[in-house]
């Protein structure tokens, strides 16, 4: 795509190209810098090992390393290595001769992070309001902003999110479980095909997605998730400052319902 | 010719109603409610039913009907049979467990009776859905992957609502019937136990549940990539190996250096989706029964992280900790 064939090689069964040259080298960069922030932090515990974001008195300006700079840099080579990355899946799927669907659903994910260190700090006005680089710190970091908002599961644009990760569970299940059952049948039964896993569909729930479809539904739901994930913490801060279960005063007040006789 | 195709074409057809293979009934009785639907044609097959009812089928969706009955007249007689505010809180509106004091034993109707009910018809409704699946699956001569991955997402439901309130002993510890009270009772049960995301089994359950999404996302994509070389038949694929699976699996392979199969990939996922409940089962299992809190529990196990002190960051109010005069730090 870029940089002609200078990088058309491989490397084992790895494709390199420019973007996996940028991808190593953000890779190599940000996971240097979370390491150095690990030694000059308190702990090496991995579960309890955080890499801050500056203090909200910083605004969006540069902070010092020790004091959130670090964490600016590994966002930044997160999403230099997470970019690259995509862009490295657009050549190979041209090589190819594949559609783009891949690096189009991986952005769906880029968005999302993308929302939660850059876009909504931006908005609020302070790289603080990015999420803690640790594996139990994020945690808390999501506890806390939830009850920010009194209760998060009230977020309209959440429920959108957490409804479209469990149906892509639930389809997933669905769908793996149909293809290995048609491809192990079990016994002395012929391995079946379309045709079969259409009947057990339209059999038990009056309706065969089809083989295309499926992919199609599975594709569009799980890149809902990870967009609506993004929308619903747009939402939160930006665009609504107080509890989530207010955000219902629209509905409950409704001039429809006072019309028509509720309390 | 082969009577199977997917068309990789915008253009609809519609013929006559596939209803099955013929010369392989297998007991499957003709249903009347068939028809195409030009909308659902544009995402995937166009073709509505026929659906097959069966023994189980028909118990199943009687139990379902009546659990649904009583949660919605009991939501209801909450609103004092007010039609219109049954439908502007329906959202809002609950069928709760009974309270605690009943323990284990049967509580009058109106005071959890009603929600045990409710619980108990939507459980054979549940278990009489997982048989039919089962025997549609014999009956078709497939594979009982399905139903097993279904086994455990009971198992989940089953967790909440019956086991983990008998270890407990006491129905109040389950979860209510009703859109907002669940998520009420969600937020309250990690709150109550000292904030869930501590249990190692939610840990465990968020991530085959992102993993899922990641691994449809992954999965999906390559094979509408590689539809426009028949991808998307899958299990041909895996008897016979196309162009489509080759390209599929060397995109991966030139990408992350390693590739699924095309029956691989699909118990990458099953595993991934039936892991979710199954481990979360577990997680909701040990809440209350062996571990009472969890954020206790990860500081005991050294997971807990420790934050800088905010205080250095801002100081605090004037006299707040100290007599002495406040000066402002150098």
């Amino acid at each position: 795509m870029l940089g002609g064939t200078l990088f058309d090689f491989w490397v084992g069964p790895f494709f390199v190209g420019l973007f996996g040259v940028t991808t190593m080298v953000f890779t190599l960069v940000g996971v240097g810098l979370i390491l150095y922030g690990a030694a000059i932090g308190p702990t090496w515990a991995l579960f309890k090992i955080s890499i801050n974001p500056p203090p909200l008195h910083y605004g969006l300006g540069f902070a010092p390393l020790r004091d959130g700079g670090l964490w600016q840099w590994i966002t930044f080579c997160a999403l230099g290595a997470f970019i690259s990355w995509a862009l490295r899946q657009v050549e190979v799927a041209r090589k190819l001769g594949m559609g783009l669907h891949v690096p189009a659903g991986f952005s769906a994910a880029i968005f999302a992070y993308f929302v939660l260190v850059v876009l909504r700090p931006f908005l609020l006005g302070a790289w603080g309001y990015g999420f803690p680089y640790g594996i139990m710190s994020h945690l808390d970091w999501v506890s806390d902003v939830g009850y920010q908002y009194l209760h998060f599961h009230y977020n309209p644009a959440h429920m959108i999110a957490v409804t479209c990760f469990f149906t892509t569970c639930f389809m997933l299940a669905l769908h793996s479980g149909e293809i290995l059952g048609a491809a192990n049948p079990g016994g002395d039964e012929p391995v079946k095909y379309g045709e079969h896993e259409s009947i057990y569909f339209r059999d038990t729930i009056g309706y065969s997605i089809g083989e295309l479809g499926i992919h199609r539904l599975g594709y569009l739901l799980a890149i809902n998730a990870a967009v609506w994930s993004g929308i619903c913490m747009l939402m939160a801060g930006p665009f609504w400052t107080r509890g989530w279960p207010y955000w219902y005063d629209w509905y409950l007040n409704f001039p429809i319902w006072s019309a028509s006789g509720a309390q | 010719m082969a009577k199977f195709h997917t068309l990789y074409t915008a253009i609809e057809l519609i013929g006559p109603i596939d209803s099955g293979l013929p010369g392989e009934s297998r007991g499957r009785p003709q249903q009347p409610l068939t028809g195409y639907s030009k909308l659902l044609g544009r995402i995937g097959e166009a073709q509505i039913g026929p659906l097959y009812l069966g023994t189980e089928g028909v118990i199943s969706l009687v139990c379902g009907f009546v659990a649904v009955e009583i949660i919605g007249l009991n939501m209801w007689a909450s609103v004092d049979w007010n039609v219109v505010n049954f439908v502007k809180l329906l959202p809002f509106l609950s069928l709760d467990p009974p309270p605690a004091k009943y323990g284990l034993h049967l509580p009058p109707l109106h005071d959890g009776g009603w929600w045990i009910m409710a619980g108990f018809f939507l459980t054979l409704a549940l278990i009489f859905w997982w048989v039919r699946m089962y025997r549609r699956a014999r009956a078709t001569g497939i594979g009982v992957h399905i139903p097993w991955a279904f086994a455990s997402a009971i198992w989940l439901y089953l967790c909440l609502g019956f086991i983990r309130p008998i270890l407990m002993g006491s129905w109040s510890e389950a979860v209510p019937f009703g859109v907002i009270s669940h998520l009420n009772w969600t937020a309250t049960f990690s709150l109550r136990y000292g904030n869930l995301f501590y249990n190692p089994f939610h840990m465990l359950s968020i991530v085959f549940l992102y993993g899922s999404a990641l691994l449809f996302a992954m999965h999906g994509g390559t094979i509408l990539a590689v539809a426009r070389f028949g991808g998307e038949r899958e299990t041909r694929e895996i008897v016979d190996r196309g162009s489509a699976a080759e390209r599929a699996a060397l995109f991966w392979r030139w990408t992350m250096g390693f590739n699924a199969t095309f029956e691989s990939i699909h118990r990458w996922c099953w595993w991934f989706a039936t892991l979710t409940p199954l481990v979360g089962g577990i997680g909701i299992l040990l809440t209350g029964t062996v571990v009472d809190n969890w954020y206790l529990w990860g500081v005991k196990h050294g997971i807990a992280p420790d934050y800088p002190s905010v205080v250095d960051d801002r100081p605090p109010p004037p006299g707040l900790f100290d007599p002495k005069p406040y000066l402002p730090p150098k």
